[in-house]
């Protein structure tokens, strides 16, 4: 049994050491968004935080997560209390299919957490190892850059948010 | 029985003129003089073969509306489309309803969701049949009020007489009374008044997508599910000579290894244990491998040698003019992969003699048609339900997940069973966009217009479906198998090679060729556009190039031979929207521009692009796109948008990068190292798309009407910016590079 | 710091000398500013020439930024010295090279010594341009002065003193700089010379494979015997390679050419662009190259040759599946097995490891920087993909993974103070990965390439 901690909860998981991270959040957690895509590292469908960094949850083996943090999309927020990223996506429809979505909002919210106002050179260079199939890209890259407004406002004081307008 | 109101769409929509109501026991036929008197018209759309009102729209007496539409969400938006056309038409608030998708217990057979006709056929039956449900409920209010159905008005759900005195649809609905057959028109709300439909409502898929919900078929679990991973041969016709399952069936949490011929899979309790399984399991099997696939390089000269079915799809012919200076071109493409995102899954179960299965299939009536052949089951037997999967672009490995599912449920009787395809799985094992070649030659009169067209165009079939079981690779695969059925042409207008092989522009003198090849040395389906991507590539490449012999500017060369006015509108609007100017861009960037109505018949697309080509690398880039599109009535404006501006990022893919590789024996573009497509890299800079809106008119088909036109404006870009014409796609980088110095 | 003393000391007796003849050594005179010639004025064959040998030279590399404008130069190149900047050599007349006269640049390249006679640091590895003929000075002045000109002024070298002083270069050259064109040697084929001219000349392969002496010059002793640049090693390509299968000359020339070999990888790090460089450059030319560093090694001995077989072996053996028994195997199943154990075929399949040299090398220094940082893409072309690790593994984890891989696929003995390196790679992995034009590795199937 190994302790696995995400979202903010501590998980008890039964599987072996060697096991990627991406079926432990899928079978073992029952969680959605972190994405099989590939399972080699090419595509960026898996994509999660851990300890504050994107990483390819499909070539990230159990035994690398003890004592580390795991964020997936579902630890973001919720339809009814969406993080600021999650509703940058939904404000500017930012997905076709979506199969992509959830692995571009984690390696976004990981640079976003890095660089609060990133360039869109910046938003590109980052998301390089992601694919998107359906051409979401221009949404995606318009997304990020509400997802920073959005988080620049909500980091704003109740004073500083009204005189800003 | 009574029949229901009929009104005359036309005369509601000219404004004037009395609704004409009547009630009789015969059926009443709307006051149209072009509805021939033999045979009764048929309602419009998928209700032609589904005609009971209640195939799409239920009212349950609590007021709880469900629209049902044999159509299957792809991540188009089409689920939101529908409920905004249903919502429009019933006047009840959007969130109100609830849609279901392609389910063969629950929605009418409409085929496939393909071809763009998803609004034109199911849109269209939902409006028509949202539309006469809301006046049958009005009717019976009317009846029950004891007033004239004119001076009812129905909002939210509610229908509400002259004095206040209001009943909701509710309590209005009873029994059978939505099941009764469609009539041939509807009375369709005045575009003018439309509060739901032309607006770009948020699409009701995207919150459970952003939050990680349940939203795809790989997010589908069931109590007491296995994970089954197929072990597929190496290649084409493989032979399973050897196979020593012992050592894999002791392996930790496997539950079973299934073995049918050539058809083999692994199950285990967990889906890593399934994953180590199938590695042990292909590593333990031994194949013979038959394959001989045609010289890649030469693809070409391959196809153009096969045997072919020839036909003049389009003849027309002015002596009195005839064409002064003459050029020709042949163009070519490979084969390109479907590329789904997420390789292909499904989920099945047979329990107690029923096996349903859970996939994302593109035609669930099919796919059961062809599983229940496979299996030697009554297809009543079998229920397939749609669940989102990534996007297909078409016939990927979707039908084939399913009936692998289908195929291991059956060997372990009441557990269910998901099958997931591996990366490699999908990009070696799905049927690819097929190869093409077109050839043309064309010539200008002394004014400089086309005096003489001539256009072929050679290819195999451009879909595999329906096929039955002989298209599933399971089947193909048992130990008995069903051998693949022969391709058939798809039949024009549609068409499928030929598809937009017929010009749209007017010329005095014109000869299109079919040349259909029936034999298939790779695999190949359906996929986005179908010919349509290379016929499109090809026209409007060679229109260039004769609008370059003419010293004609490629937009004004278009007008001067396009008639149809909505064609003219969105080059107008494409051309004006980006800037257009004749000559060359900056130093190393150049302008293309190009247009196409997709089938002839569906949406029409126009772009303009710049791209910039780096002379040192010879790597070209789309810097920027501008595209106008008429796509009849607009449901969702914004998600028109989103399929354009797909379409021409996937289509630059395509036209940039893609090319399906194979040596002598295997596919060898297993992954997205060996098939390499579009990534933020290269992202143009701007994309922006102009919609013609034009209420009342049918709804167009606008999925696929991207794809030629995006490829023919990259390529006119380039030529433009480097003076080098290239025709075989895809305009690599090492392409334009020995274009460059040679 | 201590370098910089060693040459105040050099310094200091030279003035000592006589400040007369450090005047003589030191000073250069300048060549008249030239009007920018016409682009057309050069012959398109002494053009496409030059081309080709900017690509054995690896100009771009050096003298192209990543997202930069070609040969704008702007690269920052670490030396222990400090960092200097690559300058501008395209033909703009102002922040470029228009202004120089072809007998200028040959003396850039002869005796390192710029148009206005300063001295060029030897960063620019003139003591091997300095062997190339006049006729490749010719085609290369008319192939730079026929790219795109562009303005980007040059950027700020950050040397401390006196190293900032250019006139300390003639110092150093005094020692170092051996000039004269290449002499051939007459008991070896043409082949052999040709990739001798090429080697010791313009593909300066000495300037990253050789070690260099406390004033940053190659050890002319210990020719090939491995050395450091832009924080990776180049191994040594005489008969001192860690390579587990022994290289020959076929095996070289398939790996230049191409930018892999199945025995042995992928070129990686700063040689990824050389073979990116290489793969357009005239099949004999490369032959020649391959030759000439095959017979610098020798035939390889017997115990070598031994290990050599023993490694293929194991790589084409098919894996034992088996529950992983310890941390290390246990990442390395989950991280690397999917792709080096896949059996697809190389270069898209990684190698299997046993055929690795970063695993067999002496310093762990190459492996850390691949495992942290990966191989990325090449845009829209067949290439090899590796994803980095440096955010799923802290240093510790890293070090696991690096011990097992080196007891597993390695008979080498086990590496010391990897944590430090890892350290050391992880802090300056961004900067491993900017300090050139992106490399563009020759499309490795023949089919594709000559077909895409």
């Amino acid at each position: 049994m190994t302790t696995l901690k995400v979202n903010g909860r501590e998980h008890q998981v039964d599987a072996e050491p060697d096991t990627p991270l991406l079926y432990v959040l899928r079978d073992d957690l029952k969680l959605n968004a972190a994405k099989f895509g590939c399972g080699l590292g090419q595509c960026g469908a898996c994509t999660v935080i851990v300890d504050g960094k994107a990483v390819l949850s499909c070539v990230t083996p159990l035994v690398l997560l003890e004592g580390k943090q795991v964020t997936t999309l579902e630890g973001l927020g919720t339809i009814s209390e969406p993080a600021p990223i999650q509703r940058a996506f939904m404000e500017e429809q930012a997905a076709q299919c979506g199969y992509c979505i959830a692995g571009m909002m984690m390696r976004a919210q990981a640079l976003l957490l890095r660089i609060p106002k990133p360039t869109d050179q910046q938003i590109r260079a980052e998301l390089a190892p992601n694919l998107c199939r359906c051409g979401t890209h221009m949404r995606i890259l318009r997304a990020v850059h509400r997802a920073a407004r959005l988080m620049e406002t909500a980091a704003l004081s109740p004073a500083e948010k009204r005189s800003d307008k | 029985m009574n029949a229901p109101v009929i009104l005359d769409r036309r005369h509601v929509l000219k404004g004037g003129g009395a609704l004409i109501i009547s009630f009789s026991l015969t059926r009443a036929f709307a006051q149209d003089q072009t509805v021939p008197a033999a045979a009764p018209p048929s309602p419009p759309g998928s209700l032609k073969n589904s005609p009971y009102l209640d195939s799409w729209i239920r009212i349950d007496a609590d007021g709880v509306i469900t629209v049902f539409t044999g159509k299957a969400e792809l991540g188009q938006g089409f689920k939101t489309a529908f409920q905004q056309i249903a919502a429009e038409e019933l006047n009840v608030p959007f969130a109100s309803l609830k849609v279901v998708t392609a389910d063969t217990k629950l929605t009418a057979n409409e085929g496939y969701t393909s071809g763009s006709h998803s609004m034109q056929d199911s849109g269209t039956a939902i409006q028509n049949a949202a539309a006469q449900a809301r006046e049958l409920l009005l009717a019976e209010a009317a009846k029950r009020l004891d007033v004239s159905i004119d001076t009812l008005q129905s909002e939210d759900g509610v229908v509400i007489a002259p004095d206040g005195r209001r009943l909701s649809y509710g309590e209005l609905v009873s029994g059978d009374m939505l099941h009764v057959q469609a009539q041939p028109s509807s009375k369709l709300k005045d575009p003018s008044t439309l509060k739901v439909m032309g607006q770009s409502i948020p699409r009701v898929d995207i919150p459970a997508k952003v939050t990680g919900g349940v939203a795809y078929v790989q997010d589908l679990r069931l109590s007491g599910m296995v994970h089954a991973r197929v072990v597929r041969p190496p290649s084409y016709g493989a032979q399973l000579v050897d196979c020593d399952v012992a050592a894999i069936e002791k392996m930790p949490g496997v539950v079973k290894v299934v073995r049918d011929g050539n058809f083999l899979a692994v199950v285990a309790a967990k889906e890593f244990q399934a994953i180590k399984a199938m590695n042990a399991l292909a590593n333990a099997a031994k194949w013979q491998e038959v394959a001989q696939l045609p010289k890649l390089n030469d693809l070409p000269s391959v196809l153009t040698n096969l045997a072919s079915q020839d036909s003049v799809i389009f003849q027309r012919s002015d002596p009195s003019v005839s064409g002064q200076r003459t050029i020709e071109a042949t163009y070519t493409r490979p084969y390109q992969s479907h590329g789904s995102v997420g390789p292909s899954c499904a989920v099945a179960q047979l329990a107690d003699g029923a096996m349903t299965v859970w996939s994302h299939t593109q035609g669930v009536y099919p796919d059961r048609q062809a599983i229940a052949d496979m299996l030697r089951m009554p297809s009543a037997s079998i229920r397939v339900i749609h669940v989102e999967g990534s996007g297909c672009y078409g016939h990927n490995g979707a039908d084939d997940a399913a009936a692998d599912a289908a195929m291991i449920a059956r060997a372990l009787p009441g557990v269910p069973v998901r099958v997931q395809w591996t990366r490699e799985q999908e990009h070696a094992w799905e049927p690819y966009g097929p190869a093409m070649v077109t050839r043309l030659k064309a010539s200008l009169d002394a004014a400089g217009k086309i005096a003489d067209w001539n256009f072929e165009v050679f290819s195999n079939t451009h879909s595999m479906r329906p096929g039955g079981a002989g298209c599933l690779l399971a089947a193909q695969h048992m130990a008995q198998p069903v051998a693949v059925p022969p391709a058939k042409p798809i039949p024009l207008p549609e068409g499928g090679g030929d598809r937009n092989a017929i010009p749209i522009y007017t010329f005095p003198n014109a000869h299109v060729v079919h040349h259909f090849i029936p034999t298939m040395p790779i695999r190949i389906s359906a996929m986005r556009a179908l010919g349509a991507y290379h016929n499109v590539f090809s026209i409007e490449s060679f229109m260039d190039e004769l609008a370059a012999l003419a010293g004609v500017d490629p937009v004004e060369f278009r007008l001067n031979h396009l008639d149809d006015p909505r064609g003219r509108d969105v080059i107008e609007k494409a051309a004006q929207g980006f800037g257009w100017r004749k000559g060359q861009a900056a130093s190393d960037r150049g302008f293309g521009f190009a247009f196409a109505r997709y089938k002839n018949l569906a949406a029409y697309c126009a772009i303009a692009s710049e791209v910039e080509v780096n002379r040192e690398t010879g790597r070209a880039r789309l810097v920027r796109a501008v595209a106008a599109v008429d796509s009849g009535q607009v449901v969702n404006p914004d998600g028109l948008i989103n399929q354009i501006e797909g379409a021409i990022i996937q289509s630059t893919s395509w036209t940039l990068y893609e090319s399906v590789t194979f040596d002598a024996t295997r596919i060898t573009s297993i992954d997205w190292q060996t098939y390499p497509i579009l990534r933020f890299d290269a992202v143009p800079e701007s994309i922006e798309v102009h919609i013609i809106n034009r209420p009342g008119k049918p709804f167009l088909g606008s999925g696929e009407t991207g794809q030629g036109p995006a490829a023919a404006s990259v390529a006119n870009a380039i030529a433009n910016a480097t003076g080098i014409r290239l025709r075989d796609l895809p305009l690599t980088r090492k392409r334009i590079k020995d274009a460059i110095d040679s | 710091m201590t370098r910089s003393r060693v040459i105040g000391a050099i310094l200091a007796a030279l003035v000592a000398g006589g400040a007369a003849t450090a005047f003589v050594i030191a000073w250069r005179p300048a060549f008249a500013a030239i009007d920018p010639p016409q682009p057309q004025s050069f012959d398109a064959a002494r053009v496409r020439r030059g081309r080709e040998l900017a690509a054995i030279g690896n100009c771009s590399t050096c003298h192209t930024s990543v997202g930069g404008k070609d040969f704008a130069g702007g690269v920052p190149v670490p030396t222990p010295f400090g960092t200097i900047y690559s300058s501008n050599i395209t033909p703009d007349p102002e922040t470029g090279i228009g202004r120089w006269s072809e007998e200028a640049f040959r003396r850039a390249m002869r005796m390192g010594v710029d148009r206005e006679g300063r001295h060029l640091y030897p960063t620019f590895p003139y003591d091997h341009f300095t062997h190339v003929s006049d006729e490749d000075d010719n085609a290369l002045y008319a192939y730079l002065m026929t790219r795109e000109s562009v303005r980007a002024p040059q950027r700020e070298n950050q040397l401390s003193f006196p190293l900032n002083q250019r006139f300390v270069i003639a110092g150093w050259k005094l020692l170092f700089l051996h000039r004269g064109t290449y002499r051939p040697d007459a008991t070896k084929s043409a082949e052999w010379n040709r990739g001798a001219y090429l080697v010791e000349g313009l593909a300066h392969c000495g300037a990253c494979h050789t070690p260099r002496n406390a004033l940053g010059a190659e050890r002319a002793s210990a020719a090939f015997a491995g050395g450091n640049v832009d924080n990776w090693q180049a191994y040594a390509i005489n008969a001192q390679s860690p390579s587990p299968v022994p290289w020959d000359a076929e095996a070289l020339y398939a790996y230049l050419r191409n930018g892999w070999h199945p025995d042995h990888g992928t070129a990686r790090g700063p040689m990824a662009a050389v073979v990116s460089n290489l793969s357009a450059v005239s099949a004999n030319d490369v032959r020649a190259i391959a030759t000439y560093v095959a017979d610098m090694s020798g035939q390889p001995a017997q115990s070598r040759k031994v290990r050599g077989e023993a490694a293929l072996a194991q790589a084409k053996s098919t894996p034992a599946v088996e529950t992983p028994a310890s941390p290390g195997a246990a990442i390395y199943a989950a991280a690397c097995a999917t792709c080096h154990e896949s059996g697809r075929p190389p270069p898209y399949g990684g190698i299997n490891l046993g055929l690795s040299t970063a695993i067999s090398g002496s310093d762990p220094r190459n492996l850390a920087n691949i495992v942290l940082s990966g191989v990325a893409p090449v845009e829209g072309e067949s290439s090899p993909i590796m994803p980095g690790f440096a955010s799923t593994m802290n240093d510790a984890q890293i070090a696991v993974l690096l011990h097992y891989l080196r007891s597993r696929f390695s008979d080498q003995p086990a590496w010391s103070d990897i944590e430090r390196t890892i350290a050391e790679a992880r802090r300056t992995q961004t900067a491993s990965l900017n300090t050139g034009a992106g490399a563009r590795p020759a499309s490795p199937d023949q089919a594709q390439r000559d077909k895409r």
